[in-house]
């Protein structure tokens, strides 16, 4: 494919400005008589804060206004919130403790936000923050999972006297524990899916600001979502009604899930402005991004899988643990539960399945969506599971995948999801060709030869994106429709404005919607323009997040199209003197069939608006279009990834060597974009698996908070990456797109670990697989070689 | 305060500025460029490189007091009379960038690796030497593949 039409490798439009120093993210933006808010917060894991003492800072330099949870509470601002009820097993529905904004009388985590100084500078303000005196009286930290649901472990919120929100389950119990009952063979394991910080490279930041003329709110803020954001500031927060708060998502530098949710400190800044006058700045440095921005993943899970004596799986049972943190942030209930167990039937075809998920509070930062958000964690535990019981039963990892895929769709699993489309056997095919799977056994004899152990691992994924149909969802307990919406605007000379409620934060939506409309309408990318991110400009929208603006906002964008399609065919008709039913839209020229007589899209446009050729009473002047989308089902983006390494058993150092990934996306807009997302989500699913974890101390402080010590992954830890694709075209949108964002991230993880216990020969080995780590467990493999 | 003089990209810039301004911020909140990033606070993750005097460094560790006279390009300052720089361009062809915000640091860094090594770097080379550049978005494929791409053109 050439040109700008769908398919094509189209250069990014969005890059100029970001090559030449030109992008406009929230901390660019300064307004006149701005002011900086620095946050007082916890040092303490857990503490009842007896009295705050301002005065000092209140005389400190600079400072307009100190203000604590007294003052939010005062103005009736409301805490921040959980949108996705969870019920227990016995009916009862979770436990959610109040989240204020600034503490009321207790705190829960280390980085907890206790007040809040306002400065005229943003130094100013830090020397102040100091000068707030807190009297904590310091309560036991409960860091571990373990600890915090034994009896008589310290309480974090009244209203969960066992730190549990939940204990959930799906699946159908009895059906699992009848296979387990006629197994031939079950595979255990124990998982502990690493507690990961999201760390966009731009930290959060807010700008609020308040016209009192207007009696008007603005917020310019890092967001994935800014209309749900108004739309919980206006709805639960009660900072200002809707159409009295603006929210502006400008260029935003990643997100991966940390920019879906509400935070504090947005909150507090669009308050402040108005309490000060003056409009109020925060930007995170990085230490606060790890202490407060929500985490990702921090599971522990026991897994089991039942197998016939014919290889087949018939069962599966899962426990897990989820530690929530401190406070439920946002969509935090929803992701070990909904987002999931309904993911663990994997890429099989497995009868009986049956989960329970326990979630916990601790005192540490709370838990929500990171890439992936809790389909890594079933991948994880499924591709493990399956690995060790090819292992255990002697048969080649890959075969063991292959007898055990679906093989017909629809496919109804017994937890929720109906895969719509797919070919598992062709990405699995095409991949152990493309990674010379069948050659491996030579390439681990040279290896050895070399002192090295060399090992290979396979990933065969599943995902749920296009989150989702609003009403399924609903019954699930979302407290939102996952809808999206698109407007199309076509100016008199031809141009286009796409309003979309999708955003983009580095997914390059400039350039991919903008392909879809010049496909459509045959008009070039450079007449399109794609606007995002106001909540003045569109209307409504659900943001970026799941893999979803593909499938769900380009899908709201394409049906939009299909009425400015059925417009403009009228307005022609009028000029051409036909009827609309007999006129043809192709290549951006309307023709009336059998004839020659033709009219482009540009010509068609003008008529709409000077209305010379048709009666305003017959049609309507104009050319613009909105439209919702609603999916009907979930997309199943699906693939298999192929890591091979090499350890040197002497230091633990991990190398990997080669990486393949095949991938069924459906249909692809743009490959080089494409691409680009699954090597993104590989680099990080590397990271979960050999670098990063996020580790509190037994005092509940949290000991990885910058780049010296928690480890994000560099150029050269992690390789050149060999991308392949298979297609089957999603069913259930129009552009039969299936969503490319997450892939990597949720894929990488077990192929890497499956790779490295492959090499060792044996499992005894957790995520970050570090060099002090592998060089553990590379010592076990020598004693239990010399054992044999 | 402390008056202090510098040229940045090309052009005589002089303030005040409390000892303690760090050059990033005086680029970013004194002269308003704010391609100029900060990611980290603790020297990591590159997206503050700029030139000064050639050479690159993070901005986020160096006092602008300190650079008095100095000749400080930033990614503004790159391209020359409306033409991107070969490695603007090589970013842009091989997709270099997703959200954007390493991305000025990280071409600042590859300007500087190439001119340290040379137009023929090969990809272990451009891997090791970008240590001090942290991307989220990339996976680093496609910023490794740019920066080889920029090289030859630098070269050519």
């Amino acid at each position: 494919m050439t040109g700008t039409g769908i398919g094509a490798p189209v250069r990014r439009k969005e890059d100029f400005r970001f090559i030449t120093g030109k992008g406009h993210y929230t901390d660019d933006i300064n307004r006149p008589g701005q002011t900086h808010a620095v946050f007082v917060r916890s040092p303490h894991a857990h503490a009842a804060i007896r009295s705050i003492d301002a005065s000092a800072a209140l005389t400190s330099p600079g400072v307009l206004a100190v203000f604590t949870g007294d003052d939010l509470t005062a103005d009736k601002v409301g805490g921040l919130i959980c949108g996705w009820m969870i019920h227990s097993k016995d009916g009862t529905p979770m436990k959610a403790g109040g989240h204020p904004a600034l503490a009321q009388g207790k705190v829960r985590y280390v980085g907890d936000h206790v007040a809040v100084v306002i400065a005229e500078t943003h130094a100013q303000g830090r020397e102040a923050a100091e000068k707030v005196k807190v009297d904590y009286e310091v309560l036991k930290p409960v860091v571990d999972m373990a600890e915090a649901i034994k009896p008589g472990a310290p309480v974090i919120h009244d209203v969960a006297s066992d730190n549990t929100v939940y204990n959930w389950h799906l699946g159908d119990k009895a059906a699992a524990d009848a296979a387990f009952a006629k197994a031939a063979h079950v595979t255990k394991l124990d998982i502990v899916n690493n507690r990961l910080v999201p760390n966009a490279m731009e930290p959060r930041a807010a700008v609020g600001d308040y016209d009192s003329g207007s009696d008007a709110f603005t917020l310019y803020t890092t967001s994935q979502n800014p209309h749900v954001a108004r739309l919980v500031l206006s709805a639960f927060i009660g900072i200002a009604p809707e159409h009295k708060l603006r929210v502006i998502a400008p260029d935003v530098g990643g997100g991966f899930g940390s920019k879906i949710f509400i935070y504090a400190e947005e909150t507090v800044c669009v308050w402040a402005a108005k309490k000060v006058g003056r409009p109020v700045k925060w930007t995170a440095d990085r230490t606060e991004a790890f202490l407060a921005d929500a985490h990702g993943r921090d599971h522990v899970t026991h897994a089991e899988l039942a197998i016939d004596e014919k290889g087949k799986i018939t069962g599966l049972r899962v426990h897990t643990k989820a530690n929530l943190g401190a406070y439920l942030s946002t969509f935090a209930s929803s992701v070990p539960t909904y987002l999931y167990a309904p993911l663990l039937s994997g890429q099989y075809d497995i009868p009986a399945i049956y989960a329970e998920v326990d979630g916990i509070y601790t005192t540490t930062a709370p838990v929500d969506a990171y890439r992936g958000a809790g389909r890594p964690e079933a991948t994880f535990v499924v591709e493990r599971l399956i690995e060790v019981a090819a292992r255990e039963t002697g048969v080649d990892p890959a075969q063991f995948r292959k007898k055990n895929f679906v093989r017909t769709f629809p496919h109804q699993t017994p937890v929720i999801m109906c895969y719509d489309a797919g070919d598992y056997d062709a990405s699995l095919t095409k991949a152990l060709e493309m990674a010379d799977y069948k050659n491996v056994g030579k390439r681990k004899r040279e290896s050895a030869k070399k002192g090295l152990l060399r090992g290979v691992g396979i990933s065969a994924y599943i995902e749920a994106c296009g989150i989702a149909p609003s009403a399924a969802v609903g019954s699930l307990g979302a407290g939102v429709g996952l809808w999206e919406s698109a407007e199309v605007r076509v100016n008199p000379v031809g141009t286009v404005e796409i309003l979309t409620g999708s955003h983009s934060h580095g997914q390059g939506h400039e350039t991919t919607f903008a392909q879809l409309v010049s496909s459509r309408l045959g008009i070039s990318i450079d007449n399109v323009s794609i606007v995002h991110g106001d909540t003045d400009k569109v209307q409504m929208g659900m943001g970026t997040y799941g893999s979803r603006s593909g499938a769900v906002g380009m899908s709201a964008i394409s049906k939009a199209l299909d009425k400015i399609e059925t417009k403009a065919k009228k307005v022609a008709a009028y000029v051409l003197e036909a009827s609309d039913k007999d006129i043809e839209f192709k290549d951006g020229k309307f023709s009336v069939k059998g004839t020659d007589k033709s009219i482009d899209f540009a010509s068609v446009a003008l008529q709409a608006y000077i209305a010379h050729k048709f009666s305003g009473q017959e049609l309507e002047p104009g050319l613009k279009e909105s439209a919702f989308w609603d999916p009907t089902n979930f997309t199943f983006p699906a693939g298999v990834h192929i890591c091979e390494l090499e350890i040197d058993p002497q230091t633990g150092v991990t190398r990997i060597d080669r990486w393949t990934a095949v991938d069924d996306f459906g249909e692809i807009i743009n490959p080089m974009i494409v691409e680009g997302q699954v090597h993104g989500g590989i680099g990080q699913g590397i990271g979960q698996a050999l670098h990063e974890s996020a580790v509190y101390n037994e005092s509940g402080q949290l000991v990885t908070a910058s780049y010296m010590d928690y480890c994000m992954p560099r150029a050269d830890d992690v390789p050149s990456y060999n991308v392949g694709m298979t297609q089957t075209r999603c069913p259930s949108n129009p552009l039969g797109i299936k969503g490319c964002g997450e892939a990597g991230a949720i894929a990488a993880p077990p192929a890497v670990i499956n790779a490295i216990t492959d090499a060792l020969g044996h499992e005894d080995i957790a995520m970050p697989a570090t060099p002090r780590a592998v060089w553990r467990a590379a010592q076990k493999s020598i004693g239990l070689k010399a054992a044999e | 305060m402390p008056v202090v003089s510098m040229t940045v990209n090309g052009k005589a810039v002089s303030a005040d500025v409390d000892p303690r301004t760090l050059l990033v911020h005086y680029l970013r909140e004194n002269l308003r460029l704010t391609g100029t990033h900060v990611g980290c606070d603790t020297s990591q993750c590159g997206a503050c490189v700029v030139m000064v005097n050639g050479a690159s460094i993070k901005s986020c560790t160096a006092l602008a007091v300190g650079l008095q006279g100095a000749d400080v390009t930033t990614i503004e300052g790159l391209a020359k009379d409306g033409k991107l720089h070969p490695m603007q361009e090589a970013f842009r062809e091989n997709h270099g960038l997703q959200c954007g915000f390493c991305t000025p640091g990280m071409i600042m860094s590859a300007v500087d690796i190439v001119n340290r090594n040379g137009s023929k770097i090969d990809e272990k080379t451009i891997r090791e030497e970008l240590e001090g550049n942290i991307c989220r978005c990339t996976g680093y494929h496609n910023i490794v593949k740019a920066i080889a791409a920029g090289a030859e053109a630098m070269g050519g």
